[in-house]
């Protein structure tokens, strides 16, 4: 029993991460109907933001320090944001009217071009994070042994769906946006310049993807240009277990796959680790491929 | 209030529009009536800037807005209820309004917009906490309608408000649409299947076919025409 409860907890953190990667997925989706395989290099991009940035905020703040870590998790968040409205402004948009195939086959170029330039850049050996936030273990509370980075990371991303459910639900920018991801022409005849949502929607994805990385970097600490795929594969599972589109769903699949890949990694078939996110995709495909809280949706021409 | 010229578009490789010309002045209904295939939706999404013309003038106001972003043209005071609705049915029916007022910024602005619309169609009131998919069909178009006028636009496109609808919603939503031309003041540009209905409620006319101005006039010219009479209005 408590195994399971101390797998339990180093499984939610983990698919914590995934679900703000699959988060990124499902709003482009809803919005462009178009798999964005750049963004689990955007998640890695915002772990180097924030590799870069430590040692200047370290400047100007003490750390390791809550403070500190906020900074340097906002500044990594505003660099992926500008990031992703440059991916889209740059390589998507030009695509728009083409077919969903050339934009999923750029966006597969763009994860290539992120990945290697930034072995150029970083350099390809993995890179030591530094500490951020004071982290301890908090042993023995019934046996339990909780790091409090993993409740930082449980708590960080419990804020942030918080913070985009707000957005997405009660702001005009976020009613535009489920509008837009409903019918993009009557978006627009509500007058609502459908670029600015794309690129708001492209903002936010990337920005979460940051708070991903920087989240994952405090919990795995070592850093390396090509990090992004995996995570970024299964944070697609899981987007497509909760019903890519679905908001709830992505954060939901992504604990669920986070969760069992632990588990599986903590038992005897734990080869098979990064494989159970995939037979999860396959299996659900099957059996619902809608997704566990998607709509049966009505492809319309 | 509006002038087209000359206008020609293409719909994919098919020429949807061959030189149409037609003229909305304000303060009137004017409506588009023509078989399947005439041009009429053509029209209103080019007006709205849906559609790219290939030559042709728009003049609103006196300005040439052809070719515009939908979203200038909404700012310039023309809205439009489509075809089909196009409600966004994963909204509340509020939701769906506060859209039609987007572009509004004044918050006194849009709250009397919401009032006139409730006004107009107290039943929308009554469901405003309602998703708008689980409207009835009269309600949807009673929604996109109040959608569309809560941009306070100078000229209404209302394309095939009848669609779908039992005839006494269809003639509920015309008396509404009557309404709002008497009493707003608002010009109307009409597109209808429903000739004889769209005939009796507008001032002027105009006959489509194949992309193309076939006959125009005063709406009590056109319904004693033998050959309107014959071909839209059932013999």
């Amino acid at each position: 029993m408590t195994e399971f409860l101390q797998q339990l907890i180093n499984g939610l953190a983990f698919g914590s991460i995934l679900a703000l990667i699959a988060l990124g997925y499902t709003m482009v989706y809803g919005i462009l109907r178009f798999i964005n395989f750049a963004h689990g290099d955007v998640f890695m991009i915002g772990a180097f933001a924030g590799f870069y940035l430590a040692p200047r905020v370290a400047a100007l703040v003490p750390m390791p320090s809550i403070l500190g870590g906020l900074i340097v998790m906002a500044g990594s968040m505003a660099i992926c944001a500008i990031l992703g409205i440059l991916i889209e402004r740059i390589a998507y948009r030009p695509l728009r009217r083409g077919t969903k195939l050339a934009v999923l086959i750029t966006s597969i170029g763009v994860s290539l071009f992120l990945e290697y330039a930034g072995q150029k850049f970083f350099g390809a050996a993995p890179r030591r994070f530094p500490a951020l936030i004071p982290s301890y273990s908090i042993e023995n509370i019934g046996g339990l042994s909780v790091s409090s980075n993993q409740i930082i990371v449980l708590g960080v991303t419990l804020a942030l769906l918080i913070v985009l459910r707000f957005i997405v639900q009660k702001t005009k920018i976020g009613t535009a946006m489920r509008a837009l991801s409903f019918n993009p022409e009557a978006a627009s005849l509500m007058g609502i310049n459908t670029d600015v949502v794309i690129s708001f929607t492209f903002g936010l994805g990337s920005a979460l993807a940051a708070a991903g990385g920087i989240l994952f970097a405090i919990l795995y600490p070592a850093i390396d240009p090509l990090m992004g795929i995996m995570p970024g594969l299964k944070a697609f599972c899981a987007a497509v277990l909760g019903g890519i589109g679905n908001l709830p769903g992505a954060a939901l699949g992504g604990v669920i796959i986070g969760t069992v890949e632990i588990f599986v990694a903590g038992s005897k078939y734990s080869t098979y680790r990064d494989a159970i996110a995939f037979a999860i995709l396959i299996l659900i495909l099957l059996v619902k491929p809608s997704g566990l809280l998607g709509k049966k949706d009505i492809e319309k021409v | 209030m509006l002038e087209i010229k000359n206008l020609v578009v293409n719909y994919g490789a098919i020429v949807a529009l061959h030189g149409l010309s037609i003229s909305v002045p304000a303060r009137k209904i004017v409506t588009l009536i023509g078989a399947n295939g005439a041009g009429k939706t053509t029209t209103l999404k080019t007006i709205s800037g849906l559609l790219k013309p290939v030559s042709g003038e728009i003049l609103y106001a006196g300005k040439n807005i052809a070719g515009l972003p939908p979203h200038h043209i909404v700012g310039q005071g023309i809205s439009q209820a489509p075809e089909g609705r196009m409600i966004f049915a994963n909204l509340t029916v509020l939701e769906n309004l506060q859209l039609g007022a987007y572009l509004q910024k004044s918050r006194d602005l849009v709250r009397q917009e919401f009032e006139r619309t409730f006004t107009l169609f107290p039943r929308l009131k009554e469901r405003q906490k309602q998703i708008a998919g689980t409207l009835s069909g009269g309600e949807q178009q009673m929604l996109a309608i109040g959608r569309a006028l809560m941009s306070r636009p100078r000229l209404l496109l209302l394309d095939e408000p009848s669609l779908g609808l039992a005839p006494l919603l269809v003639k509920t939503i015309f008396e509404k649409i009557v309404e709002i031309n008497r009493e707003q003041g608002l010009t109307i540009l009409l597109v209808e299947q429903n000739a004889n209905l769209a005939l009796e409620i507008s001032h002027f006319g105009y006959v489509l076919e194949t992309g193309k101005v076939v006959l125009e006039g005063e709406t009590r010219e056109l319904r004693q025409n033998p050959k309107v009479k014959s071909a839209y209005l059932g013999g």
